[in-house]
């Protein structure tokens, strides 16, 4: 193929695309590529330089309407040595009718004596790598040279399911993939709903990028089920391979770390993030190669088990790129000093324990940490405090002020002790933290953090009866002093519809917006009154808002305000709430967008599940568990919808089918029921 | 009578279900008739002990429930919720009735001296204690719910790790250690030691001697390491007259070692 022989260099970052002109498009490709394309894409994307080498002086129209002439985006792969000349085809007018701020892809014909072809031009932009995916997904659909040329230049794959796609499939029409990003169990499993070992198994996906891409470099895999076999795997095949980050993961330990730090040689990113490792009393610590080290992140804080410090002091010694170091509870405050002299470049760190070793008399000495602290100018993202004894809070005065990320959520202090911290955290976007501050700690967090953009406020009492430290007064002055806040996670037991109200307007930014009221079925407690008012204000009044999950009590009301105004909501999460299948018909038939759902223990039947059948292939899944669904009605969406997977999910113990499901999980996929279903999933 | 730790879930599912049905009739009620409503519509006097036990009672088993009544709301014609509902012995509004624990446990109370709440209160209080067992010893405290899995959405990882601090912190005591700085004239820098890992002036002393050796012999060496060395000469300068351990104490007085019991 002469796409395949043309040197298209594999992108230095990740997500350009440039089709040149491989080959004559026939007439049919041209009238095809006519097409008006609607993206969705938020990103405004830049022309590449290569625009500016254009020979021909570019026509007044294109300058007129380019809205990215101004932007100096040069962060993209060159492409020498074409001369392109920009549209002045009536398709482009045409294009241009349709595009709107938010399609801004631009596209430059070359009118070279060969025959022209379309020239898509896309640049990286600063933001996710998942609006370029999206990008990508829709330039491929374009036309087969599109197609092709995009499967080849893709770098970065991106998975939400590990289902919808085989490995194999994946790896014959990406090629050169270096990162690979799979999404596995949903989420609820973490909150066991689900018995263990339903599946999501890196192995398979190992076996075939070893075979078929061995030039793989990063892997990053969420909620998935890795063995010490695949760690081993992953170290021996892939010679280059640089990142490795697994968040909420299982099913290895500390002998298949030491297997895979030993062989990577390039590795510069090590992240364990929330996942279950098993403690096969293996020193992986020491098992790193001697010799100076690539590291530039390490997460381990999640590894329940004892590290060898020493081996750990000289590793750190020798990463002068390590940028980001979170320790495990096992590392005490002064060990923790002893690392942060020698690293005080790091940039992320995660402290330990952030107290003592137990054993005194060990001829510790009293360092002087708020000076270590000061030492590490660069830091601005600061986690751990797995047991604190908060007298040694002062050390991190000196660096508030360059906080922007800030997380107490394992750290049971009290306003008093909160303060002094927060009122000097001026830049503090990100702040996560124990409801033991209590709504005073929240109002002080108000009162300074004016640039914050995500809250989370965990329960130390997570049970259902537990006294609510936190209220819906630490809420409203959040929404009044937080004005910026895009992203709020808040547990607590008491809430009222005002409050919630009052966010909808003082907030306006709100992308994901999710509030659990821990006791089920409560109403606002001050009116008495359901929380259906709270929250049809969110979805009416935050235009950008994606992700939402709720709580409370809710009548379908609630579930309709969701469908008429939760136009880009993608992510739903529902629990004890609705009267009827109306609500869940109102949110399938009203949230286009709607990509993840899910749902527990609510009124929800067969024919709510019916009313989605338009919208199934468009969602990444469904989750509903301990609704009224029949065996029957999960039969006739089976039969309807060929391309989803039904699984009905059972609990371990069950042998007998119920007529009543016990949970449904659907998704849709190219490759039909899996071969890899435990003995209490049946597909129907 | 009954236990929650032996239904199944499908029979959770179920009662769930059946909640569900009944509240979700409860709120379709108008306040005028939710007075009028009896234990199947609006069922609970506290919390989810309260409805889970009626709906079992009510639904699913055949038990007496006539007889505990379990679901009427309070007696006595005392109002039991916020404006807006009519107080009738036997209505128990749902919506708006759902007020916290405390405020619940305090009706309770009030109603304990009454005669024709007994059953009401005896019921609560035998099946609290078949739940719980702090709720018969102390009347204030509610008796918990039976917690329904996976509820509130908290993974079990961050559970884990806020359990094991809470245990950690109970088995030390308060708040950790019983850290103290303890210095010596002439030496470079101080010792921070856990009281609490001593049980007696002598242990304490020998654990400082230790410490503090180096600088006593004269091994504080260039790169400051600590020589933890040989304890007879160790316990003979203790003995000597050199050194006195004494301490400072809150009110800023420093006294003599020993003349406070070490308790």
């Amino acid at each position: 193929d002469k796409a395949s022989r043309t040197d298209i260099a594999a992108p230095t970052c990740g997500s350009n695309l440039v089709v040149n002109d491989l080959e004559k498009p026939r007439k049919k490709e041209l009238a095809s590529s006519h097409r008006t394309i609607d993206i969705s894409s938020k990103q405004r994307l830049c022309l590449l330089p290569i625009i500016q080498s254009i020979t021909q002086p570019p026509s007044d129209k294109v300058e007129e309407h380019d809205p990215l002439s101004q932007s100096t985006h040069t962060d993209c792969t060159e492409d020498q040595g074409h001369t392109l000349s920009p549209p002045k085809l009536p398709y482009m007018e045409r294009y241009r009718a349709h595009t709107s701020k938010q399609s801004p892809l631009l596209w430059a014909e070359e009118a070279s004596s060969k025959a022209s072809a379309k020239v898509p031009v896309l640049c990286k932009t600063p933001d996710s790598h998942k609006h370029s995916a999206r990008d990508r997904n829709t330039a491929s659909l374009v036309c087969k040279s599109w197609y092709r040329v995009e499967a080849l230049t893709r770098s970065e794959l991106f998975i939400g399911n590990c289902y919808a796609v085989s490995p194999a499939r994946a790896t014959a029409r990406f090629t050169r993939v270096r990162a690979l990003h799979l999404k596995g169990r949903p989420r609820f499993a973490d909150f066991n709903l689900m018995p263990p070992d339903w599946g999501a198994h890196f192995n398979p996906w190992v076996l075939a990028f070893a075979k078929a891409c061995p030039w793989l470099e990063k892997v990053y895999l969420k909620r998935m089920s890795v063995t010490d076999d695949d760690l081993a795997t992953l170290a021996e095949s892939f010679l280059g391979f640089k990142e490795l980050v697994l968040v909420c993961c299982d099913g290895f330990g500390t002998s298949g770390l030491a297997i895979f730090v030993s062989k990577c040689r390039q590795l510069k990113v090590l992240d364990l993030i929330e996942s279950e490792v098993s403690d096969d009393e293996t020193d992986w610590i020491l098992c790193f190669p001697e010799g100076e080290s690539h590291l530039e992140s390490l997460i381990f804080d999640c590894v329940e088990c004892p590290i060898n410090f020493e081996a750990l002091e000289r590793l750190v010694a020798r990463s002068p790129s390590l940028k980001k170091l979170k320790l495990n509870r096992y590392v005490s405050i002064g060990q923790l000093y002893r690392l942060m002299v020698q690293a005080p470049q790091l940039t992320h760190l995660g402290t330990g324990s952030f107290s003592p070793s137990e054993i005194a008399g060990q001829g510790d000495q009293e360092p002087d940490y708020v000076t270590a602290f000061a030492a590490c100018k660069s830091l601005v993202c600061l986690s751990g405090f797995r047991e604190i004894i908060p007298d040694y809070l002062p050390a991190i005065y000196p660096i508030c002020a360059n906080l922007t990320s800030l997380n107490f959520s394992y750290a049971n202090i009290t306003a008093e002790q909160l303060k002094p911290i927060i009122s000097n955290c001026h830049k503090l976007q990100v702040f996560w933290v124990l409801d033991s501050i209590c709504d005073e700690g929240l109002q002080a967090v108000a009162a300074t953090c004016k640039e914050l953009r995500e809250l989370r406020v965990f329960p130390v009492d997570a049970r259902e009866d537990s006294d609510g430290p936190v209220s819906e007064v630490g809420f409203q002055a959040i929404s009044e002093g937080c004005r910026k806040l895009q992203s709020i996670l808040y547990f607590c037991q008491r809430m009222t519809n005002a409050a919630v109200i009052a966010m909808s307007i003082n907030c306006p930014d709100l992308v994901v917006f999710r509030l659990c009221i821990m006791g089920r079925h409560r109403p606002d407690h001050v009116t008495g009154e359901p929380m259906d008012d709270g929250f049809g204000a969110i979805v009416m009044n935050c235009k950008k808002l994606t992700r939402l999950a709720v709580s409370g009590l809710l009548t379908d009301k609630a579930f309709d305000y969701i469908g008429r105004y939760g136009k880009l909501v993608r992510t739903l999460s529902v629990a004890f709430a609705g009267d009827s299948d109306m609500a869940l018909k109102y949110v399938l038939e009203g949230c286009p967008q709607l990509q993840k759902l899910e749902i527990r223990d609510s009124p929800f039947g067969d024919a709510a599940l019916c009313s989605g059948l338009h919208h199934y292939y468009n969602m990444r899944f469904l989750w509903m568990s301990s609704c009224r669904l029949t065996h029957q009605g999960c039969q006739q969406i089976a039969r309807a919808m060929p391309r989803l997977v039904v699984e009905v999910i059972r609990s371990a113990d069950e042998e007998e089918m119920d007529v009543c499901v016990q949970t449904l999980y659907m998704y849709r996929s190219l490759e039909g029921p899996r071969n890899d279903a435990p003995k209490f999933v049946t597909i129907l | 009578q009954f236990s929650h730790n032996t239904i199944t879930k499908a029979n959770q599912t179920k009662q769930i279900k059946e909640q569900e049905e009944t509240e979700a009739k409860a709120i379709q009620i108008g306040s005028k008739d939710r007075s009028k409503k009896r234990v199947e519509a609006s069922c609970f006097v506290s919390m989810e002990v309260g409805r889970k036990m009626a709906n079992m009672l009510g639904t699913d088993h055949d038990l007496n429930f006539k007889e505990t009544e379990l679901c009427l709301g309070l007696p006595g014609g005392i109002a039991v919720v916020a404006a807006g509902n009519e107080t009738e012995s036997s209505s128990s509004p749902k919506t708006s009735g759902k007020r916290g624990f405390s405020e619940t446990v305090d009706l309770k109370l009030n109603l304990q001296s009454k005669e024709s709440t007994m059953d009401l209160n005896k019921n609560l209080d035998d099946n609290g204690s078949k739940e719980k067992s702090g709720s018969a010893k102390d009347p204030a405290k509610p008796p918990a719910k039976a917690q329904v899995v996976g509820w509130p959405p908290v993974r079990s990882y961050r559970k884990n790790i806020m359990a094991n601090q809470k245990n950690s912190s109970e088995e030390s005591g308060n708040s950790g250690a019983a850290l103290v700085k303890v210095s010596m004239d002439g030496a470079p820098y101080l010792r921070k030691v856990d009281l609490k890992m001593y049980k007696s002036y002598q242990e304490l002393s020998d654990a400082l001697a230790k410490m503090f050796s180096s600088f006593t012999m004269g091994n504080y060496g260039p790169q400051g390491m600590i020589d933890f060395m040989n304890e007879s000469k160790l316990m003979d300068l203790l003995n000597s007259s050199d050194y006195v351990p004494s301490y400072e104490d809150k009110d800023g007085d420093w006294m003599l070692v020993g003349d406070v019991p070490w308790q």
